[in-house]
């Protein structure tokens, strides 16, 4: 019995890290970086709901809502309360998980369809505030943000880096922490709380698990990863409108996260780097663009139920040696 | 000592009384089985017991606690712990892992160092590991630890059931028929182990068909028909009973029990 191969957590993180520095040297322009850069903040928001909804088994149709208050949080608060526009990204952060929380409570007892119902209509609020209130936010047209600053500082200190490469790099690192967390969680006793809910709730609490807030914890988490990403959004264009927030946005973080196989942190950036840089490829057939993306989905519903990387790596394990 | 006291115990469904006025003692260290017919109430019963369905009237207290109306998670708490009769595995879990989902109690709810993958965190996984291993080890399904838990046998999922709901260290153990499906080499198995266990002071409530199984290692046995409590006594008693052998037992399966009691 070899319980200490190279763990999966090692090999995840390996295989993310050969990723995100092998990338670059195949991008013929800096405008690749920016794809990349797109790749990353997607897949941490994908990341998180890896842990909602391949971990704790709960769906949400809403999470774009958490990408828009973290994006608007760098928008307002630095102009507003004066604060850095980084350290806007925690109070982002802060008020998704809290907003979450108290959400969570009264919406993580429905299941299924209804589950999926309540986390649309609280998406379909927050995307509705964003646009609505237009003295703050700008309404439907948007607004800009302020500049972090760093590549003015990256600058003083002698590195000259495209904006494009510098979003690179920040986000392939915040992702890869992100990434590190969800794999600690994974096999932690926490984490084994929450799949252990996801595969049958009636007997995780015969084992002592307080279902209903391991739940909300998860809610609470995933949260916090896509209000983050929503945060670099901002902060990366120097510029936000409430459609990072609309129901398009999450129905796109949830396709990635079942294209690439909800249950695996790997899958989740796999998930998103193919329908980020897809609709890059397919602009060529632009007008084909959605029928392309709904048949690539129905195919892997077909053929990989359970996500592209779970689906081949039975297949490579199956072949005979 | 009385572990658990169940009395009045009734719920309706609809105007049908699926169990109605139930009274009994579980001791501790003692088996006692709830048999009758299909439909008799047993795991409606146990349902009840284990905070899954609200009583619509009556009182159960578990080590001198009323726990009327406790969710599971809280019962498991207080040292109560379940199997199902349709099974209840977490199957995207490996075999070992469904048992370290049982230690859930004594690892404690710690999420920041969870997330941080801080050492803390490290020792309580490898702690339930080392825990759960043994439990496995007690079931003789060690060699079989890292598979996925979805392909074992049923016998061994049973088994496996078992193993879980010991993880939690209960003082009280509820087993929904635990050799329903099994061969009788592995029925053989689980009777034994269940007499360990109860040898190790825990309590433990039985539903089971096999009466063979029933009357070789109750000390107590609880009869329902149609809801309600017939009778309750030892296994002799009860297989002599002509209530019991009318409702439940027939003539065919009381030679089989005499046959058992030898």
């Amino acid at each position: 019995m070899k319980l200490t191969k190279l763990s999966p957590k090692i090999l995840t993180l390996l295989a993310l890290a050969l990723l995100v520095i092998i990338a670059p040297m195949f991008f013929p322009s800096s405008f690749y970086y920016r794809i990349g850069a797109l790749i990353f903040i997607n897949g941490l928001a994908v990341i998180g709901l890896v842990i909602l909804v391949g971990y704790a088994g709960q769906i949400s149709l809403g999470h774009a809502g958490f990408v828009g208050i973290g994006a608007y949080s760098c928008a307002l608060a630095p102009e507003h309360l004066g604060i850095s526009p980084v350290l806007a990204v925690f109070l982002g952060a802060f008020l998704s998980g809290l907003l979450a929380w108290l959400v969570g409570r009264p919406i993580l007892r429905l299941r299924g369809h209804y589950l999926a119902v309540a986390t649309l209509g609280f998406g379909i609020l927050i995307y509705m505030v964003l646009s609505n209130e237009a003295q703050w936010t700008g309404g439907p047209d948007g607004m800009a943000v302020q500049a972090t600053g760093l590549k003015a500082l990256l600058k003083s200190m002698g590195f000259k880096v495209s904006a494009s490469e510098m979003w690179y790099w920040i986000a392939a690192v915040v992702m890869m922490i992100g990434a590190l967390i969800a794999l600690n969680l994974h096999t932690s006793p926490t984490g084994r709380a929450l799949r252990s809910l996801h595969d049958s709730e009636v007997a995780a609490g015969t084992v002592g698990v307080n279902v209903a807030n391991y739940k909300l914890s998860a809610f609470v988490i995933s949260a916090i990863y896509t209000s983050v990403s929503g945060s670099e959004l901002a902060l990366m264009n120097r510029f936000i409108s409430p459609d990072v927030a609309g129901f398009l946005h999450s129905v796109e973080l949830l396709t990635m996260t079942v294209l690439g196989g909800a249950a695996t942190v790997f899958g989740a950036v796999i998930g998103a780097a193919i329908l980020t840089s897809l609709p890059q490829v397919l602009t060529v057939l632009h007008d084909f663009e959605h029928i392309v993306l709904g048949l690539i989905m129905m195919l892997v519903m077909i053929f990989m139920r359970e996500g592209l990387v779970p689906s081949l790596a039975k297949i490579l394990r199956r072949r005979p040696k | 000592m009385t572990l658990l006291t169940v009395e009045d115990l009734s719920i309706e469904f609809g105007g049908l009384k699926a169990v109605d006025g139930v009274n009994f003692n579980v001791e501790a260290g003692k088996i006692v089985s709830v048999i009758g017919p299909n439909g008799a109430g047993k795991t409606t019963l146990f349902n009840m017991l284990s905070g899954l369905y609200t009583p619509s009237r009556g009182r159960v207290t578990l080590a001198g606690k009323d726990v009327t109306n406790q969710p599971p998670y809280k019962l498991a708490r207080l040292g109560m712990s379940r199997t199902f009769q349709n099974l209840q595995i977490f199957l995207q879990m490996s075999v070992l892992e469904n048992v370290m989902a049982g230690c859930h109690l004594t690892e404690g709810r710690h999420i920041v160092t969870d997330l941080l993958g801080l050492p803390a965190s490290g020792r309580r996984t490898r702690q339930s590991m080392k825990d759960a291993l043994g439990l496995l080890e007690r079931i003789g399904l060690q060699s079989h630890a890292t598979d996925e838990a979805s392909g074992l046998s049923y016998g061994a999922l049973k088994r496996l059931e078992i193993a879980r709901a010991l993880a939690v260290r209960p003082q009280l153990l509820l087993l929904d028929e635990p050799a329903a499906g099994c061969n009788a080499v592995e029925t053989e198995e689980i009777d034994h182990l269940i007499a360990e266990i109860a040898a190790e002071g825990v309590a433990i409530l039985l539903v089971e068909h096999d009466m063979k199984l029933v009357m070789k290692i109750s000390d107590h046995v609880i009869v329902l028909d149609q809801g309600m409590k017939i009778t309750e006594g030892l296994p002799t008693e009860v297989a002599q009973n002509p209530k019991v052998i009318e409702a439940y037992l027939g003539v065919k399966a009381t030679e089989e029990v005499h046959n058992a009691l030898g």
